[in-house]
């Protein structure tokens, strides 16, 4: 089984560019202990002193908050989109100033 | 840095890291909200009642408190929209000292995103864009694309497909690109995220964020100056990213650093639509964080499910004392009937929530008969007439002629020919 993982600009400086790459994982706790491995900045980019995802993360399943699937517990199907967002997110390119 | 000019910077909220001026809206770091600071020290002695009083007969007054950047030339005179005494709705509702801030008839879009876009579009400028755009529940897209025709910027629209026709036109005609999203507004807004990422536009409520929302401290400033140099002692505010009763806040702290305004504790009060009321969920359950919701109200200007600021607010308002409270799709229609009926302000739905919503803190008790509140309506009637369908029954044409108008009028009602007798003395009825 494998899931596409889909991130902004300002997470993927932590995977050396890659905006999406495949996981194994089948659900969320699965996916961020697989970042603790393959991109341990990340892992600390997108997770909070007690190990938590940061409350200024989004996790959607396919376009959906995968707070409305039941969150941790929710299984990740082959093929599934994963995408985590900052809640408010933007800006990368940073000209003029 | 010209004397006009305040220092300012972008900060990160949580961890308080400092960004410089940039089009960013979250710290790299703890991926927290950012927002502008200011040098309050440096406008000390600069920002007065008298220097306000100088100024324009719009937002620009304040442009002291504002990040405008260098050079910055106002053009459009945007907001200072009346602050007027609710008599009638007070009478109504058992508020005897109401006042109605009316952003309905903000300049140029009639809505209080007028303000926002405004001070967004001026740092749009500033850092090179030639594309804006915005994701938007209607009012934003209009204030956008009417702004950046003004400016001769281009811009690119992104509304969820279901919005009103009203909205939709009210974007097109001013020759924005308008793209109709197959989703809901937090499908729009995170489009938008990913977009901004990829594009070299500058999305006011995206990457321009931290500038766009300064924009709403204007609502705290002119209600404030308005009633004299004094605060109420409740603001009641409609919500939807959770930004502008924040802003309303943040501007009042501000008055009170730099001796405009005595100290006051404000109280506020949020209102949503139960449709889409996460934050004053949050609020009633004494959360500082924010459950998601699948809007389903008519009230589509406040129909974000996934606030930004949700959490920022919803702390907030617990921390004034305050509290929210959410209306149904019935009441809300009810609620913009009753502002137009007591008022004579015709206003959207979002206004009809926090009409409603003020209604009943009063009946609640949470507010108190002799307290100074202001409810605050940020948009226009006209663009969400939807709202009103089948509530008022097309009338029979009568014939031109006054026998067959006396006729009609004694059949549906009578009392109207019955002149009031002070009016009558007056000459004001025969």
């Amino acid at each position: 089984m494998s899931v596409k993982i889909v991130l902004p600009t300002a997470l993927a400086r932590h995977t050396e560019g890659q905006k999406s790459f495949d996981s194994q994982a089948s659900n969320l706790p699965g996916l961020l202990a697989e970042f603790d491995t393959k991109f341990p900045a990340l892992s600390q980019n997108v997770k909070d002193d007690n190990g938590k995802l940061r409350r200024f993360i989004n996790v959607y399943v396919n376009d959906e908050d995968i707070r409305f699937l039941g969150g941790d517990a929710h299984q990740f199907e082959d093929g599934d989109e994963v995408m985590l967002i900052p809640s408010i997110a933007g800006g990368c390119c940073a000209h003029g100033e | 840095m010209v004397s006009s000019c305040t220092k300012y910077e972008l900060r990160c909220n949580e961890c308080g890291k400092s960004y410089g001026n940039q089009p960013l809206s979250a710290c790299a770091d703890c991926l927290a909200p950012l927002e502008v600071q200011y040098d309050l020290e440096s406008v000390r002695g600069r920002f007065t009642r008298e220097s306000v009083a100088a100024g324009p007969a719009n937002i620009w007054r304040y442009k002291e408190l504002l990040p405008i950047p260098d050079g910055f030339l106002p053009d459009l005179p945007v907001g200072f929209t009346p602050l007027v005494r609710a008599k009638n709705l007070g009478k109504r509702i058992g508020a005897d000292n109401l006042y109605v801030k009316n952003d309905s008839v903000c300049f140029p879009t009639l809505s209080f995103k007028d303000r926002v876009v405004a001070v967004a579009l001026a740092n749009a400028q500033a850092f090179g864009f030639t594309t804006v755009g915005c994701s938007s529940t209607g009012n934003l897209a209009n204030s956008t694309a009417a702004q950046a025709a003004r400016l001769g910027l281009k811009a690119c629209i992104l509304v969820p497909a279901d919005l009103e026709y009203a909205k939709i036109l009210n974007t097109q005609v001013y020759g924005a690109r308008l793209v109709r999203i197959d989703g809901n507004y937090d499908h729009v807004n995170r489009l938008c995220t990913m977009i901004a990422d990829e594009y070299n536009w500058g999305f006011v409520n995206v990457n321009l964020r931290p500038y766009y929302a300064e924009g709403s401290k204007t609502v705290g400033y002119e209600i404030a100056e308005q009633l004299g140099w004094r605060l109420p002692d409740n603001i009641v505010c409609p919500m939807a990213g959770g930004s502008l009763i924040r802003k309303i806040r943040k501007a009042f702290k501000e008055l009170i650093a730099l001796g405009l305004v005595e100290h006051k504790d404000v109280r506020f009060f949020g209102a949503q639509a139960t449709g889409c009321s996460p934050i004053s969920h949050a609020v009633r359950n004494g959360w500082d964080y924010i459950e998601p919701q699948r809007p389903n109200t008519i009230a589509r200007s406040l129909a974000i499910g996934n606030p930004a600021d949700g959490p920022a607010a919803a702390k907030m308002i617990q921390e004034t004392g305050g509290w929210a409270e959410d209306v149904s799709d019935v009441e809300l229609v009810s609620g913009i009937q009753e502002l137009a009926e007591t008022e004579g302000i015709f206003t959207e739905t979002a206004g009809g929530v926090t009409t409603a919503v003020a209604a009943r803190l009063y009946a609640q008790g949470r507010i108190g008969r002799d307290e100074t509140t202001v409810v605050c309506i940020t948009g226009n009637g006209l663009k969400t007439t939807d709202a009103l369908e089948g509530r008022y029954a097309t009338e029979v044409a009568v014939k031109p002629r006054l026998a067959a108008f006396d006729e009609y009028i004694r059949a549906i009602d009578v009392q109207l020919i019955n002149a009031d007798p002070e009016l009558a003395l007056a000459g004001g009825a025969r």
